[in-house]
């Protein structure tokens, strides 16, 4: 009942004008960014960053809060109306919306997105009321060791299921561990890695590293590979559904909340994972499985849902362990940190007010959303035309304009090109940029966490095991090493 | 999306070597790694620690494991490019990867890039902001000589005004000091 109280509390927050407005200038700017091609939400948020440094922290979480659930809408509008998937949490939306598209019905693959999103997304933040606290209840004994095992869990988790090469993504790992090295050891203050350059002694400010990776990395690679001939936009009206589009849609979207929710909260990258489970189950499930690959709406609706639920699900891990899970997890998280606040357990009992405000502002937000997508849902889709050259002539800017404002020194903006040149090469190679991030965030926080629980110990490496759920946590590590290992190669063979 | 992973697909291992296509870019990746780990590596062997040192475990401990493995990583990385792995491109909305990088155009981004940062202390922030934005434009194609230059310096002056004005963020005026 704590939950039900402190989430009422929560509402008389999150119902105060000025956050209704943050909220709504969220989840609008979530949409356009969803729908924009090469724009995604942690892009989005990483490029707001230092726009919000003067915001009170509330107003700037509710704000990305907003952005993330409406860059989820979004990105659907796309996948369906264009045929080129480009996030990858609605690369499984894509495969039957763009066939309903195609065969005429895109109103109806937009309504059972949007309203599909609408329904796992109210469900998922509603068990995120249960959920989070439970979390924080169980994480308010985990010491110094423990944490060290979960961001170790969440490092070689986020490595191994993402993208196709583990090899790769342990590249990209390390690569952002070093970033996170760079600046003043904090604890016996000897610099590490800033090459006598007084400018790096603080580190390399995490504004800098998310808006190389995601914006700038992302519109030099986009720069070099702008395609020739126009995108298709399939044209679609307002989006509405029939009796029986809606009886085939409310139990995929129910599935889809099920299947999104869990894999949000684990370590392993956010909605890839889900939207693929729900779009296989449905087609398994399906009354009419002929009609999977010519344009099902059950494929729509499973998906959605799942991704949207999935965004909630994130938000688990990210507020009662400070732990993120996907891209913009970790974008949050550098929010809080610039605001001074560490999540985790104690931030529900420091911070009840702007958490509970935030999770409140989530249920109004998905409100929101589906007001602004179901009749506006064309005039969204007009975005997909906008010129190229304009777009991403603006990434480029905003992202000088973001680094250039945190300290107004040039040396940020060459720190930038450096790490927005890592990001594109990463694209070329294939080098998946969440476990790079991961690294550069949980990489500091790991350290000190391992440095913290060996010297209770004395230096005695036992100190890093003498916990039930460390021991716990690494016997899953090694499940996952063993996975890796021998279930890659089986899975090859056959 | 930014954080578009590669699609799914195991790189297959199987088959002789030299059958294969091997990309000579991504040994040069995997020599960048050897690189990067082995200035780990030696920048943390050139830290003290019997000056300052507090706890058991030094500030060389984690250096030392991170640049180790970014060795060992990269070796991993050039056998399997050697037997025939590759890593997949991130495919997007308005990435076309059939024709090939297109080197004119990401040089002279760059170039913008730099060169406006530079300016940036001394031209301003909206005379330099708006030299960005109008010369990306063409530089990815905009043709609409009167409305590009109107569009940059909207957004470019526009922006300045917002942030030193309403969000209280200073940026340069530089040789518009006084005028804005």
């Amino acid at each position: 009942m704590d939950s039900l109280t402190a989430l009422l509390d929560g509402f008389a927050t999150a119902l105060q004008p000025i956050y209704l407005l943050y909220a709504l200038v969220g989840v609008v700017l979530g949409t356009v960014v969803g729908v924009l091609p090469g724009i995604g939400p942690a892009m989005a948020v990483a490029l707001l960053l230092p726009v919000t440094f003067t915001l009170e922290p509330t107003a700037a979480l509710i704000m990305f809060a907003g952005i993330y659930y409406g860059g989820m809408y979004g990105g659907s509008t796309t996948s369906i109306l264009l045929n080129t998937p480009g996030e990858s949490s609605t690369v499984m939306t894509a495969i039957e919306g763009n066939k309903m598209a195609k065969r005429g019905r895109g109103p109806q693959a937009l309504a059972t997105a949007a309203v599909g999103s609408f329904v796992a997304g109210t469900i998922a933040t509603a068990l995120l009321v249960f959920a989070a606290p439970a979390v924080v209840a169980l994480a308010v004994n985990l010491g110094a060791n423990d944490y060290f095992a979960i961001m170790v869990f969440a490092f070689l988790a986020v490595t191994s299921v993402l993208g196709a090469s583990v090899i790769r993504g342990l590249a990209a790992l390390l690569l952002g561990l070093t970033i996170g090295l760079v600046g003043i050891d904090p604890i016996t203050g000897q610099p590490r890695l800033t090459f006598g350059l007084l400018e790096l002694a603080d580190g390399i400010d995490i504004v800098l590293v998310a808006v190389g990776l995601f914006a700038l990395g992302e519109a030099l690679w986009i720069a070099a590979h702008l395609r020739r001939a126009p995108v298709q936009v399939i044209p679609a009206g307002r989006p509405w559904m029939s009796r029986e589009d809606w009886s085939r849609s409310w139990r995929p979207w129910l599935r889809g909340a099920g299947l999104g929710f869990p894999f949000g909260a684990m370590p392993a990258g956010g909605a890839e994972i889900p939207t693929f489970l729900s779009y296989v189950t449905e087609r398994r499930l399906a009354r009419n499985r002929g009609e999977f690959g010519h344009g099902a709406i059950e494929g729509v609706a499973g998906p959605e849902a799942a991704n949207n639920a999935s965004a909630a699900g994130t938000l688990v891990p990210l507020l009662a362990l400070g732990l993120p899970t996907s891209a913009i997890a970790a974008v949050m998280l550098a929010a809080f940190q610039t605001y001074g606040m560490e999540p985790g357990p104690q931030l529900f009992s420091s911070e009840p007010k702007l958490v509970w405000g935030l999770i409140a502002s989530l249920f109004i937000g998905n409100a929101m959303l589906l007001l602004l997508n179901l009749p506006l849902a064309p005039l969204w889709a007009r975005l997909l035309c906008i010129p190229r050259p304009y777009l991403y002539a603006g990434i480029l800017f905003f992202s000088v304009l973001g680094a250039y404002s945190v300290n107004a020194t040039v040396v940020d903006l060459l720190v930038l090109l450096a790490v927005g040149v890592l990001g594109y090469l990463m694209r070329r190679f294939g080098l998946p940029v969440v476990p790079a991030i991961l690294g550069v965030i949980l990489g500091p926080m790991a350290e000190r966490q391992l440095r913290t629980a060996l010297e209770i110990t004395n230096g005695d490496p036992v100190g890093l095991v003498n916990s039930p759920v460390a021991v716990g946590v690494y016997a899953l590590i090694g499940l996952l090493l063993l996975w890796n290992l021998l279930g890659r190669r089986l899975l090859s063979r056959r | 999306m930014s954080t578009a992973t590669p699609v799914r697909d195991t790189p297959t291992r199987s088959g002789p070597p030299a059958a294969r296509n091997i990309d000579h870019a991504e040994l040069g990746l995997a020599a960048l790694l050897l690189g990067v780990g082995a200035l780990v590596v030696y920048d943390a062997s050139r830290l003290s620690t019997t000056l300052v040192q507090t706890g058991p475990v030094g500030p060389k401990a984690v250096p030392y494991t991170v640049g180790g493995m970014l060795m060992v990583t990269a070796v991993l990385l050039a056998v399997d490019v050697l037997r025939g792995g590759h890593g997949e491109s991130e495919a997007g909305e308005d990435v076309d990867l059939e024709h090939g990088v297109d080197w004119p155009r990401l040089g002279l981004l760059v170039l913008l890039f730099l060169g406006a940062s530079l300016a940036i202390p001394y031209a301003g922030f909206p005379l330099s902001g708006t030299a960005l934005f109008w010369g990306a434009t063409v530089v990815l194609g905009g043709r609409r000589w009167l409305w590009d230059p109107v569009i940059a310096a909207g957004v470019s002056f526009g922006s300045y005004l917002v942030f030193t004005h309403s969000l209280g963020i200073a940026l340069p005026a530089g040789v518009l000091q006084g005028v804005l």
